[in-house]
């Protein structure tokens, strides 16, 4: 059997920002069809990890590769993260607020004419066809028209989530998609989670709530202050184990400071 | 009620109605209470001469104000293109002859706009210098480089009358508007070039790559960044496009009057935004009108010399001025762009017993309970 290379690898990637040592010799791989949790609490560096994936901000140092291509993190933007199948699904700001549904659709990747005019009956069109079909928003009153602050918080998220499935993304970050949701609408995310999973298609779920993470994920990277401190199966530890050892862990850094 | 919501519907799909109709209003005004003035022809084409420059002006604000930015230096790009064309046409026609020293410095001019639009941007964009500042520092700093190579004087374009650019930008045309018996009317140039503007910039702000990435900038810059717009590029861009605008809107300006002062556009900086936020634009940037601002460069132009026409005393213009500008901020909010459609729900609200009516507002709450 052949083995697809893994969807995401990075060796030693250190983040300053000016004299602040954000991550520290990171070192994560993402397999090709692997659902990885990253948690860690405010401030362990997952956020800049993960901007630092989607090309928003260049590494301080270190190599990573996206499924086994080596990339540079030079040229690499958030328009080169999209050409290498990479998307993102924000906590709150993937959609432009007081933009139409069909703009966000596009937005960066426009469908244009010549000269940068952009195709808006086409755009609207496959904006319309994901929304029935992706996301399934029928006979809910949203056109592609509607303005993105008339959505309900899921609802949002289910654009972001829908694009992202139009744009055929080969590795899928959630950053923290379920905050401020109410249940229902993080059940749905969760489902999402799965599909993406049976699709074949990798993910890593970025979080601080154990429950949902620990549904979805074959693998959880835990991390605390820049440093990544363990990477356990899904397989070799329960829920309680889980958050036990987070728990333990912060303590013990508690008590390391105490000390 | 079926009808009349879908009337307002499609009312409220038109871009800048309310404006329309306020200006509407306003000139329907002028008539009734000074026809002398304002039943004749003169007094149209009298307003379409002086509200180019400042329209143009508008419509390059409109793109920085969507962006979520502003700019106070064009009044002194303004000046500044004046000088630069004033200059060339004295100075260039020694080594390049009369013909191609305008045309030379017509673009020369364009270029001083570009210029002074690039530093705005670097230092807005790259730097991070919030554009209250930096365009304040840059207005001082231009007004002052021009008056200092101006030498403080007004610089004359002599026989401007009889060259090609003045032709093709502020001639006035004859015999588009028939006139039995009577000395012809012309219409000026100028307002052509307006209407072309606007056209133009209307299709690059809504359908355009660029006028897209403006709008989820001055929404949101986060948004804009993590969806692969290049925000740095794009405020750059946008500043040295109000730039070149300014620039050109500063050519019309002296090629009008045929003089260049060092003063030339001061007192156009309030008129200009005024006309911007009659015309609906947010001041909270993600959405702007260009057509709105098109009649409220209109409105804010034609209050003078129409009130003046009705004999109220000249006191009463200030005045009038804020009133309109207030009502329409107001008008906006209440029945704007995206509510004048709500607004059918609240009719059918006050026509049918309250109880039995579940609103599109009620619907919309349910709709969002159930997901």
């Amino acid at each position: 059997m052949v083995e697809k290379p893994a969807a995401l690898q990075m060796v030693n990637i250190e983040k300053y920002f000016g004299l602040v040592h954000a991550l520290r010799n990171i070192n994560i791989e993402v397999g090709s069809n692997e659902i990885v949790g990253l948690i860690g609490d405010n401030g362990a560096g997952k956020s800049t990890l993960v901007k630092i994936l989607t090309g928003v901000y260049p590494p301080s140092s270190g190599e990573f590769y996206i499924a086994g291509r080596r990339v540079n993190p030079r040229t690499y933007s958030v328009k080169r993260a999209h050409e290498y199948g990479i998307e993102t699904v924000y906590q709150d700001k993937s959609l432009g607020e007081k933009q139409a549904l069909w703009r966000n659709f596009f937005i960066g990747r426009q469908i244009t004419y010549p000269f940068g005019f952009i195709n808006v009956k086409k755009e609207k069109e496959i904006a319309q066809e994901i929304m029935l079909n992706t996301i399934g928003f029928r006979g809910r009153g949203i056109t592609v028209n509607s303005k993105v602050n008339k959505l309900s918080g899921g609802e949002r998220q289910g654009v972001a989530i829908g694009r992202a499935m139009h744009f055929e993304a080969e590795l899928i970050v959630l950053d923290e998609p379920t905050v401020a949701l109410s249940l229902k609408e993080v059940r749905k995310v969760l489902n999402f989670v799965h599909k993406i999973k049976e699709g074949g298609k990798a993910c890593v779920y970025i979080t601080h709530d154990m429950q949902d993470v620990y549904e979805v994920s074959d693998r959880f990277i835990i991390m605390d202050r820049g440093e990544i401190v363990a990477s356990i199966a899904k397989a070799d530890i329960s829920l309680k184990a889980l958050d036990e050892f987070l728990l333990g862990y912060s303590q013990g850094l508690k008590d390391k400071e105490l000390a | 009620m079926k009808t009349v919501r879908s009337v307002f519907s499609f009312l409220g799909k038109i871009e800048a109605l309310p404006v329309f109709a306020v200006m509407l209003i306003m000139y329907g005004t002028f008539m009734v209470f000074a026809p002398d003035v304002f039943m004749k022809y003169r007094i149209y084409m009298s307003i379409l001469q002086t509200v180019t420059p400042p329209l143009i002006l508008a419509l390059g604000l409109t793109f920085v104000i969507t962006a979520g930015e502003i700019d106070l230096s064009f009044p002194a790009i303004v000046a500044l293109s004046g000088f630069v064309f004033a200059w060339g046409y004295q100075n260039l026609d020694q080594e390049l002859g009369r013909e191609w020293a305008t045309w030379a410095s017509f673009t020369l001019a364009l270029g001083a706009g570009a210029l002074a639009g690039f530093i705005n941007g670097f230092l807005i964009a790259k730097i991070g210098v919030p554009s209250i500042m930096a365009t304040l520092a840059a207005q001082f700093f231009w007004y002052g480089v021009t008056i200092v190579l101006a030498g403080g004087r007004s610089w004359r374009l002599k026989d401007i009358q009889e060259d090609p650019v003045w032709e093709l930008f502020v001639r006035r045309i004859y015999g588009i508007i028939p006139q039995q018996g009577r000395a012809p009317i012309g219409v000026p140039t100028q307002a052509l070039w307006a209407l072309g503007l606007a056209i133009f910039l209307w299709f690059i702000l809504n359908r355009h790559k660029f006028g897209e990435a403006i709008m989820f900038i001055g929404d949101n810059p986060n948004v804009a960044q993590v969806m692969g717009v290049n925000v740095v590029a794009t405020k750059i861009r946008l500043f040295t496009l109000m730039g070149v605008i300014a620039a050109f809107a500063g050519l019309i300006l002296t090629l009008q009057v045929t003089v260049s002062y060092p003063t030339q556009g001061e007192g156009m900086l309030l008129l200009v935004m005024a006309a911007v936020f009659i015309g609906g634009t947010s001041i909270a940037g993600g959405y702007g009108a260009i057509i709105g601002t098109f009649f409220g460069a209109f409105i804010i132009i034609s209050l003078e010399p129409g009130i003046v026409a009705t004999k109220v005393s000249g006191y009463w213009v200030q005045l009038i001025e804020g009133l309109v500008l207030g009502a329409s901020v107001v008008l906006h909010i209440i029945i704007g762009e995206q509510n004048i459609a709500n607004f059918s729900d609240r009719i059918r609200r006050w026509s049918t017993p309250t109880r039995l009516v579940k609103t599109a507002s009620a619907q919309e709450n349910m709709r969002k309970e159930q997901i």
